[in-house]
């Protein structure tokens, strides 16, 4: 649920429920972009060949 | 036939063997997604649920999953975030079966909700005064976790790895997995104390009802406490397993040690904190609500005081006492079946949570409910019991599961020569 859905409050509560959820999700999309764009970045720079 | 998957310097069976062994658990597999089918096609008919029973035996199967999946975010908590190198040496095996148990737990709510084409719900018309609403928020971020963390482990295939970009988004990732690891930690801490606040909360049912902190009934910590003391436990007895199978030693004795302290430690003192609720609970909480300690163990074919001893001496206080002594966790015996009833410990505590408290009769006109199970429960039940042997099974022979066990085969040859 985002903030534009006619569902939200703007309450502790989905403040707390739906903020922790789209916290760790951020981290976690954050924490895959960085290794993938890395890893396209390395592999460009021919590092990792065998 | 496979050879070239297979990392290097180790010895798996024959491709014929392996392929028969898929064969058979498959065939128990392909019972349980029978079962599951029915239960999607059918609906939830199939069950033996009524309107005592509300949750299915699946929900039992569930907690037990979800808590013995524990060792996953405990170890990996232990490894990137305390910092127990000697853990780096079991983590993998600990994050796969972290994965095996919760994409179980996934699976069996899949069949639980009846409806899985409405799964996406709970996300998106959210009740945000549930404690499940949070269940479902952290199980379903930890899943991606533990498939983040499982993710560099398939790209270590020996194959795989000779891509440049899989080898640096391997590498990549390890970089940053302790940040990925202390998200889990977070996230299963809220789960796994939530799954235990649930029928804490249920001021109607007596038997479940506890006091606590703040919203936290004192439930809620119990059940972090005791995935992060059996989950450990868990991981050990599925890695003896394992070795008695393959006939190798996998893992060194060292680590498997620290592992049992740590666990040994947590359980004693998740022992402590358990009497004292019990205690409590008997002696005061209930008998606020009006009931006496002997009416929730009496009058009923199944459930009596030994459930109680059960649960809180024999897969306690007894694996408590062996874990935490040197003694103990020398004899490879007593450190087995130390662990074996630490595991048993947590599935009957997550029984007495889900189903005892659903069959105590909470009216002076009621009797106590019994439950049997359906079939398509049983199947759906073992369903992700083959699933995992077969996950497993894929994964030792594919991937560098156990770092330690090619010179752990070497030191044996060796030793064989001399």
């Amino acid at each position: 649920m985002l903030p534009f859905s006619f569902e939200w409050l703007w309450d502790i509560s989905h403040m707390l429920f739906m903020g922790g959820l789209w916290y760790a999700l951020t981290i976690l999309g954050l924490g895959m972009t960085y290794c993938i764009i890395k890893a396209a970045i390395d592999t460009s720079k021919g590092k990792g060949s065998h | 036939m496979d050879s070239a998957l297979i990392p290097e310097g180790v010895k798996r069976c024959s491709f014929g063997k392996f392929i028969l062994w898929i064969i058979i658990v498959g065939a128990v597999l392909l019972w349980g997604v029978v079962a599951m089918l029915l239960c999607w096609f059918k609906g939830l008919n199939q069950t033996n649920m009524n309107d005592a029973y509300g949750f299915a035996m699946w929900i039992w199967a569930d907690l037990a999953v979800i808590a013995l999946g524990g060792g996953a975010f405990f170890t990996g908590l232990l490894r990137y975030v305390i910092g127990k190198d000697e853990l780096k040496n079991i983590i993998n095996y600990a994050v796969l079966i972290g994965f095996i148990c919760y994409s179980s737990a996934l699976l069996i709510l899949a069949i639980d909700i009846g409806q899985p084409l409405r799964g996406w719900f709970i996300f998106w018309h959210a009740n945000v005064h549930s404690m499940l609403t949070e269940v479902a928020f952290c199980l379903s971020c930890y899943f991606a976790v533990l498939t983040i963390e499982y993710i560099p482990l398939i790209l270590e295939n020996r194959q795989i790895d000779k891509v440049p970009f899989f080898h640096n988004l391997s590498h990549n990732m390890h970089g940053i997995m302790v940040i990925f690891a202390a998200t889990g930690a977070f996230l299963s801490f809220f789960h796994q104390g939530s799954l235990g606040g649930t029928p804490a909360v249920l001021y109607g049912r007596p038997f479940a009802f506890r006091e606590g902190v703040l919203i936290w009934p004192w439930t809620f910590f119990l059940f972090t406490w005791s995935a992060a003391a059996c989950g450990p436990c868990f991981t050990i007895l599925v890695t003896w397993i394992t070795e008695k199978i393959t006939r190798k030693k996998l893992v060194r004795q060292n680590v498997i040690m620290l592992l049992a302290k740590i666990a040994g430690w947590m359980l004693a003192t998740y022992t402590v904190a358990k009497i004292i609720d019990t205690w409590y609970w008997a002696t005061v909480t209930a008998p606020a609500s009006g009931f006496n300690f002997m009416d929730f163990y009496s009058n009923n074919p199944l459930y009596g005081p030994w459930i109680l001893v059960l649960e809180i001496v024999v897969c306690g206080v007894i694996p408590s006492l062996i874990l935490i002594t040197k003694t103990g966790r020398k004899s490879s015996f007593l450190l087995i079946s130390a662990v074996l009833l630490a595991v048993l410990g947590a599935c009957v505590n997550r029984w007495v949570m889900v189903l005892q408290v659903m069959a105590v009769p909470v009216l002076t006109f009621e009797s106590w409910f019994m439950y049997f199970p359906s079939w398509q429960e049983i199947a759906t039940t073992i369903l992700p019991v083959a699933y995992g042997i077969i996950l497993i099974m894929i994964s030792y022979r594919y991937l560098p599961i156990f770092p330690q066990e090619q010179e752990l085969e070497e030191e044996k040859n060796a030793s064989i020569f001399v």
